[in-house]
């Protein structure tokens, strides 16, 4: 077994929605470098629920292998911590050392409502989804496979903007609390492909205009974004989405 | 589909007003500061310049009105995004770092709202100053009678409160451009992954440039002792 050591804990502790919550302090001394951070928080829940004083600390996953985007911390004031293109599930305790304090907070965003202390509420993002992230497909029988060609660049560029989990990290590290990064990133993917193209003006205007509904801020082209994202989606995204937004509409062309 | 007026109002709309506003107040910038270079130049070369901006007549005043159009639009569009974020984060963090990499967190980016009402505070100050500050009378070479903006200008700034003001101003005016003008063209869509970096350094590069050239002019005739500095004929 590695060595174990000590970090301080500084943790978001909230009862509920609309409630005043605080930072508490924890102390955990089991700390190995192999754990993962949500497995240290497990370590530390053990030890509170052991305890029997107060409720462990609520915080979101689900696959804990960086591809589905529950995770969702603000580690030291970064949006899933100090490691470039990790998620918080895939953060390891051997990026601290012994002694270590480290203030954990929730995702924070009007949109982003806490639920109960670090997990908040992202149904937001479903909903900007729901505007116009879709494509539609002919029912019936099984279309042929490749029956439609798409360029190689073309198509390796739409992965790599479909690779966004929609974890909201964008949402928690922009100073506005904006969502473009997300939208921008599911609106490059969809609209560059030949299955995304009749709702492509359709689909840009919705899903800017739910954005701005959910409460989400303007973007002001910081970049902090695309510095937090766990998948590295450049903010290029953002650019395009404007694009497709202005020929939409301030260009005067017909949907 | 929204209406052109509401494309406008919407989060897209409004960066494309704050990049194309941005973008017309670069160009004017850039015209101004080769007018203001001018003192450099022969006795008369300034006040013809000035002159000959003032004998534009009804296009002038076109153009003033659209420069007065892009500065009210500028900074209303701009206080109104820096307005919104704070309603879209009612509760901040206790922490908050810059994870840095392809961030453009910076104090020139984090400052725009507090650059941009300095500036529009001085637009007043400064338009108070010159444009309807009083001048003595100068002939032209051309036979004209124009007035002596240049006089008004050495004058001005012999005193150390405009030097030192008009020069921190400027310097806050380059903060603004170094994120401004990058930030402008991704507003604009003008974002490429190949060139981005490039033009992030141009704009900062541009921000220095126009900053510099502003403020060497005040604080050239500070030192220089006006009429006395070597670079400035009188007459
Ligand atoms: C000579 C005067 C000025 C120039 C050349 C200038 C230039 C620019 C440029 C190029 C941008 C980037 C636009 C974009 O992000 O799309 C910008 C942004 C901004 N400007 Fe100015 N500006 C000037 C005056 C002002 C004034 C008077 C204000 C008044 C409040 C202001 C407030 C802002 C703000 C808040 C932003 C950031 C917008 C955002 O958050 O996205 N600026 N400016
Ligand atoms: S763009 Fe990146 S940070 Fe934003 S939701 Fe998608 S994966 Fe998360
Ligand atoms: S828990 Fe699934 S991405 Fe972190």
């Amino acid at each position: 077994m590695a060595d174990t050591f000590t970090v301080h804990l500084k943790i978001w502790r909230q009862d509920g929605p609309d409630q005043p919550g605080k930072l508490v302090d924890y102390t955990l001394d089991k700390v190995n470098e192999h754990m993962s951070f949500l497995e240290m928080l497990d370590v530390l829940n053990e030890e509170i629920v052991a305890e029997g004083k107060e409720e462990p600390i609520e915080f979101d996953y689900d696959c804990r292998e960086g591809i589905c985007g529950s995770c969702n911390l603000v580690i030291n004031g970064q949006a899933h911590g100090p490691k470039d293109m990790t998620c918080t599930c895939q953060l390891h305790m051997r990026n601290f050392s012994d002694g270590d304090t480290i203030v954990i907070e929730p995702f924070r965003a009007k949109a982003f409502p806490v639920i109960k202390d670090l997990v908040v509420d992202r149904s937001a993002f479903d909903r900007i989804i729901e505007a116009g992230g879709y494509v539609s497909v002919k029912t019936g029988s099984a279309p042929d496979a490749n029956s439609i060609p798409i360029d190689k660049t073309v198509a390796d560029t739409a992965f790599d903007y479909a690779t966004c989990i929609g974890c909201g990290a964008c949402v928690a590290a922009c100073p506005n609390s904006s969502a473009s990064l997300f939208t921008g990133a599911k609106l490059a993917h969809l609209n560059r492909l030949p299955q995304g193209e009749p709702e492509r003006k359709k689909r840009t205007v919705s899903m800017v205009d739910q954005m701005e509904e959910e409460g989400f801020g303007d973007c002001s082209n910081y970049a902090e974004c695309e510095a937090v994202c766990p998948k590295g989606i450049s903010i290029s995204a953002i650019a395009e989405m404007r694009r497709n937004y202005v020929k939409a509409t301030l260009a005067g062309t017909e949907a | 589909m929204p209406s052109f007026s509401e494309a406008l109002k919407s989060q897209v709309g409004r960066k494309v007003l704050t990049g194309v506003t941005g973008v017309g107040l670069i160009i004017f910038i850039i015209f101004h500061l080769a007018t203001n270079l001018q003192v450099f130049g022969d006795v008369h070369a300034f006040n013809e310049a000035a002159h000959a901006l003032e004998s534009m007549g009804w296009l002038l005043y076109v153009l003033e009105a659209g420069l007065a159009i892009a500065f009210l639009l500028h900074a209303y569009v701009g206080i109104s995004i820096w307005w919104n974020r704070r309603k879209a984060r009612p509760e901040g963090y206790e922490k908050y770092q810059s994870k840095g990499g392809p961030s453009h967190m910076s104090w020139a980016s984090k400052s725009m709202i507090f650059t941009g009402i300095v500036l529009l505070v001085f637009l007043v100050i400064h338009i108070d100053t010159f444009k309807f500050g009083a001048t003595d009378m100068v002939m032209l070479p051309g036979g004209e009678e124009a007035r002596d903006l240049k006089g008004l200008m050495i004058s001005t700034f012999q005193q150390p409160l405009y030097a030192f003001g008009y020069t921190a101003v400027m310097i806050l005016l380059g903060f603004h451009l170094g994120h401004g003008f990058w930030s402008a063209f991704t507003s604009l869509t003008m974002k490429h992954n190949k060139y981005s970096a490039l033009m992030y350094t141009v704009g900062v590069i541009f921000a220095m440039l126009m900053a510099v050239g502003f403020l060497f002019i005040p604080l050239y005739i500070y030192f220089g002792g006006g009429c006395e500095a070597a670079l400035i004929q009188c007459q």
